[in-house]
């Protein structure tokens, strides 16, 4: 990606601290305009912990956000006005139908013209024939479509997407990663990925971090990344990293 | 603030009551029971004492206006366990929702589940055993107006201790109002308590309202200036129990009990 596109996402010097706990240790990264950018690393490794201090529901120990320019610790609201979210830890509340979750989010989002943009979503997620089915009766791959509906409402600028191929069969799986891309690419919006499947990773990310004891650890292409550390694929790198980080810390001879 | 964010928290309280039967029947079943027994009792209170003192507007105006308070507090605290039973902060707090919108949106929530079991239990409380209204005045305006407000307050304070201490600690909030009545006196003249406990009444603003209802009711003057503070002190409450949410929303962001909510990591 040029250096030169605005930023949708700079994130600098992010630490979280609990007790005797370093969650998040100085991670600095930025996402640019149509750029996917792949957010990787081992189970507790601070991926999540980094994704909820963007959207401001942790408070970051030091460190600044801004999405736009916007300074989430100052101007929380307007900063998340511009972004949205999925995460398979945040499922939309169970007991209301798929329609009546999209209403209360699009009016918390700000969405003009709303029945309109509800209609729009329902027919690209394939969930007409759910809209007055309580989200808490869906298949989870079902309810996964309706979070990346909600996640789409507001048209976001910074779209964080915590696994949210997770729970779809391969070809739900492809479709999603397809619509991602092609939204992306077209509305100019930015996208911070995770995922543990290497795969999806490298059909869609631009441009990868690997996260590893809070720290980021390399940064590159998904598919130039794995040969230039030596290693044959990216899911070997993957493993390179949570079994052996220090050796792939620059600086550090492997 | 945005008008709108308020209402689709509203919004999402109305299409859970709309659906449901269980949160339905809760508004008024509960203070329909309370009125029917205490319309008995005033009614053989009445064949019993001296001639002359009607215990229905002291006695089950009291409930009335007791139950008006507990529905409003209950109307803020159960609206914010919905989005604790649902799991739902992070999917609110995510979002551009600001706190005073959020609170906003539940105290809207409370106006309309609090107007339901007032309708019903006026409806029921003049029809079944005669209670007047008109014995109140006009004064019934800031009766209302004080326990409203401390409702409000209670139910706010309420939503904090759980967002602070976590799903279980809801088991705090419901007996709340009853911890608070027997310093509000409801039942009794203030001056029958010990000393130290009219000091707490004082600090009350419901210890105003049934003063003034007393008075009213035994034929007596009644203090504006007291009714005026205690809608002073309520509003007061309002402020602090606010100032309270907003200071424990910022302990469990800073802290990451938000984000892990489930937890109950205190």
């Amino acid at each position: 990606m040029s250096e030169r596109q605005p930023k949708v996402l700079s994130v600098a010097g992010l630490r979280k601290v609990y007790g005797a706990t370093v969650a998040v240790d100085g991670v600095s990264f930025e996402v640019g305009r149509g750029e996917i950018v792949g957010l990787l690393g081992p189970n507790g490794a601070g991926k999540t912990t980094t994704i909820n201090m963007i959207l401001g529901v942790l408070e970051p120990t030091a460190g600044t956000i801004e999405v736009e320019g916007v300074d989430v610790r100052r101007e929380r609201s307007r900063a998340l006005s511009c972004t949205n979210f999925a995460a398979v830890y945040a499922p939309l509340p169970g007991n209301l139908t798929v329609t009546q979750n999209l209403r209360v989010f699009g009016m918390l989002y700000g969405v003009t013209n709303l029945s309109q943009r509800i209609r729009e979503l329902l027919e690209e997620f394939d969930l007409r024939h759910l809209r007055d089915a309580k989200c808490g009766v869906l298949s989870s791959g079902e309810q996964t479509r309706v979070a990346l509906a909600k996640a789409m409402l507001n048209r976001p600028h910074l779209l964080l997407l915590d696994e949210p191929t997770a729970s779809l069969d391969p070809a739900s799986a492809r479709e999603t990663r397809e619509r991602m891309r092609r939204f992306a690419a077209g509305g100019g919006c930015g996208v911070l990925w995770t995922s543990h499947n290497m795969y999806e990773v490298e059909e869609v990310c631009d441009r990868v971090l690997f996260v590893s004891k809070g720290r980021v650890l390399l940064e590159g292409d998904p598919r130039k990344l794995p040969s230039e550390h030596g290693r044959d694929s990216l899911e070997d790198l993957f493993i390179a990293v949570a079994r052996e980080p220090l050796t792939l810390v620059p600086g550090v001879a492997a | 603030m945005r008008a709108s964010r308020a209402a689709a928290i509203f919004l999402r309280q109305f299409y859970l009551l709309r659906g449901s039967v269980a949160r339905v029947l809760p508004l008024f079943a509960w203070i329909t029971v309370d009125i029917i027994l205490w319309g008995f009792i005033t009614r053989y209170l009445n064949t019993v004492a001296a001639p002359g003192y009607n215990f229905v507007p002291a006695l089950l105006g009291a409930v009335l206006l007791w139950d008006f308070f507990a529905r409003v507090m209950h109307g803020v605290t159960t609206a914010f366990l919905e989005d604790v039973w649902s799991r739902n902060f992070l999917n609110f707090f995510a979002s551009p929702l600001k706190i005073s919108e959020y609170l906003a949106g539940l105290v809207l929530s409370s106006i309309a589940t609090s107007a339901v079991g007032l309708l019903v239990m006026l409806v029921l409380a003049s029809a079944v055993f005669g209670l007047s209204f008109a014995s109140y005045g006009i004064l019934l305006v800031p009766f209302l107006l004080v326990l409203f407000l401390f409702g409000i307050a209670l139910g706010v304070v309420g939503a904090a201790v759980v967002l602070r201490f976590g799903p279980a600690s809801e088991w705090f909030v419901w007996p709340l109002p009853a911890l608070v009545s027997p310093f509000a006196g409801v039942f009794y003249p203030l001056s029958t308590l010990p000393l130290w406990m009219r000091g707490a009444a004082r600090a009350l603003p419901p210890s105003y309202v049934f003063e003034g209802m007393r008075s009213v009711v035994a034929g007596g003057a009644v203090s504006w200036a007291a009714l005026v503070w205690g809608v002073l002190l309520a509003f007061a409450y309002v402020l602090l129990a606010c100032w309270l949410f907003v200071r424990v929303h910022r302990h469990v962001v800073r802290t990451g009990l938000l984000a892990r909510y489930s937890a109950e990591t205190v």
